[in-house]
């Protein structure tokens, strides 16, 4: 059992420099409370891991316009034109990532894998300084798994063990960051009394939650 | 007949019933609008739907439910929703039947480049190169020329999205196939001669025989 805790008082454990993956697709399933509590609180040197910066006071977009990030891990930057204009400044290190690819690190970091073999970047820019691995006359490319310190998680219903739902395509990355990340944070728009939630409708087990955001006032 | 609506109706030729097909961001949407009367295709999104829908009437949109480009949709009866790993686990584990993409360039080996122009554009690749890595077929669709510059080269000057041969490139002048032994030229747009799809393309086109014109009514739904 845990007792739900505020936006700013997730976003208070959250050190400045420190390592984030956030959920959200262009900010749908996004863990929106929290990114306004770490604007508000003025984070800094943020390195987030997530599919895209969404577009400008959007989602991952807010941390972006905020100043709060030094590094982007993202599969797509184009709908952001700030990423990209502090990216030439060289304010912000983007490293960019194939969405599939993306998703399997994460998964492997959260899984105890040394990393996946995919297909996917084989002669382009993307297998630079990568291993590739031929299996039974096969060639794909060495992806190391991907850890974070923080996991900012976007969910539909929460209960106080901290299992999570999630909604339709606000599902997105946010089940697979629940497992790679050392600090796990639920951002639920629900929080309902434990055992309303069917075992079979919970799609990340509270065990792998550590703190939960109060539900929106 | 606008470039976009000719591309988005030949490329609509191409779907066949009960496939799964993915359509990129941009002109390929556009091909959900003439799927043939009596071809049931279920779309996926890679943010995670199969099964989607168009936009609901204004003020019925889900704010939980969109496609990948962010816009809203709708879920049809029987629609599926998952995560980002089970997403490109159907698009690269080889249960995506059919992938329609946006191009910059395509060259004569049928490779694709289309997710960056360096120091122009750099949006990144998204889904793009999963996508044409893992989908059984790929159909690219965009115009044939951009600002008077074939987009159909001899080699690819801008990065490549993958190594794999596209199976099939469709434009407003032409339908292409890139073959082992070069790109055929299958189709010519109505009122344009081989001749003119010849000057606006940057290689050399497999001709054989007598080229057909491309077909651009929709089966049993033009004629309704």
């Amino acid at each position: 059992m845990q007792r739900a805790i505020s936006a700013a008082a997730a976003a208070a454990l959250i050190p400045d420099g420190s390592s984030v993956m956030l959920g959200g697709f262009m900010g749908v399933g996004a863990p929106d409370r929290i990114i306004d509590a770490l604007v508000a609180r003025g984070a800094r040197g943020l390195t987030v891991i997530g599919n895209d910066t969404a577009s400008p006071g959007v989602g991952l977009g807010k941390l972006i316009d905020a100043g709060c990030v030094a590094c982007v891990r993202a599969s797509h930057i184009g709908t952001n034109p700030v990423t990209q204009k502090k990216m030439i400044a060289g304010e912000i290190e983007v490293e960019l990532i194939p969405q599939g690819t993306l998703a399997e690190r994460i998964r492997a970091g959260g899984s105890g894998l040394g990393g996946v073999l995919t297909p996917t970047g084989l002669g382009t820019v993307v297998e630079d300084a990568k291993r590739i691995i031929e299996v039974d006359g096969v060639k794909f490319l060495l992806e190391l798994p991907l850890r974070a310190d923080f996991a900012l998680l976007r969910a539909r219903e929460a209960d106080y063990h901290g299992n999570l739902t999630y909604r339709l395509t606000a599902t997105n990355f946010n089940p697979l960051m629940a497992f790679a990340a050392d600090c796990v944070i639920g951002e639920p728009d629900e929080i309902v009394p434990v055992g309303v939630i069917s075992p079979d409708a919970v799609r990340t087990p509270g065990i792998l939650v550590h703190h939960l955001v109060e539900r929106p006032h | 007949m606008d470039a976009k609506e000719i591309i988005a109706r030949r490329v609509a030729l191409e779907l066949r019933d009960r496939t799964l097909v993915n359509l990129g961001i941009g002109l390929p949407t556009l091909v959900a609008k003439f799927v043939p009367r009596g071809i049931s295709v279920a779309f996926q999104s890679e943010n995670g739907i199969i099964g989607f829908g168009a936009p609901p009437p204004d003020g019925m949109e889900d704010p939980n439910l969109t496609d990948a480009g962010g816009g809203f949709i709708s879920a049809l009866p029987g629609a599926a929703s998952f995560d980002s790993g089970t997403s490109f686990a159907l698009i690269r584990g080889g249960h995506l039947d059919m992938t329609v993409l946006g191009g910059l360039q395509v060259d004569s080996s049928g490779r694709l480049a289309n997710w960056m122009v360096p120091g122009k554009l750099v949006p990144g690749m998204g889904g793009a190169m999963d996508l044409v890595v893992g989908a059984k077929r790929v159909i690219v669709a965009m115009q044939h020329a951009a600002k008077g510059q074939p987009k159909i080269v001899e080699d690819l000057t801008l990065p490549p999205t993958a190594t794999r041969r596209v199976s099939l490139v469709v434009t407003e002048m032409a339908v292409i196939e890139p073959t082992p032994e070069g790109l055929l030229l299958r189709e010519r747009a109505p009122g344009v001669s081989v001749d003119d799809i010849i000057a606006n393309t940057g290689t050399k086109l497999l001709i054989i025989g007598d080229v057909p014109e491309m077909p651009i009514a929709i089966p049993n739904r033009d004629a309704a």
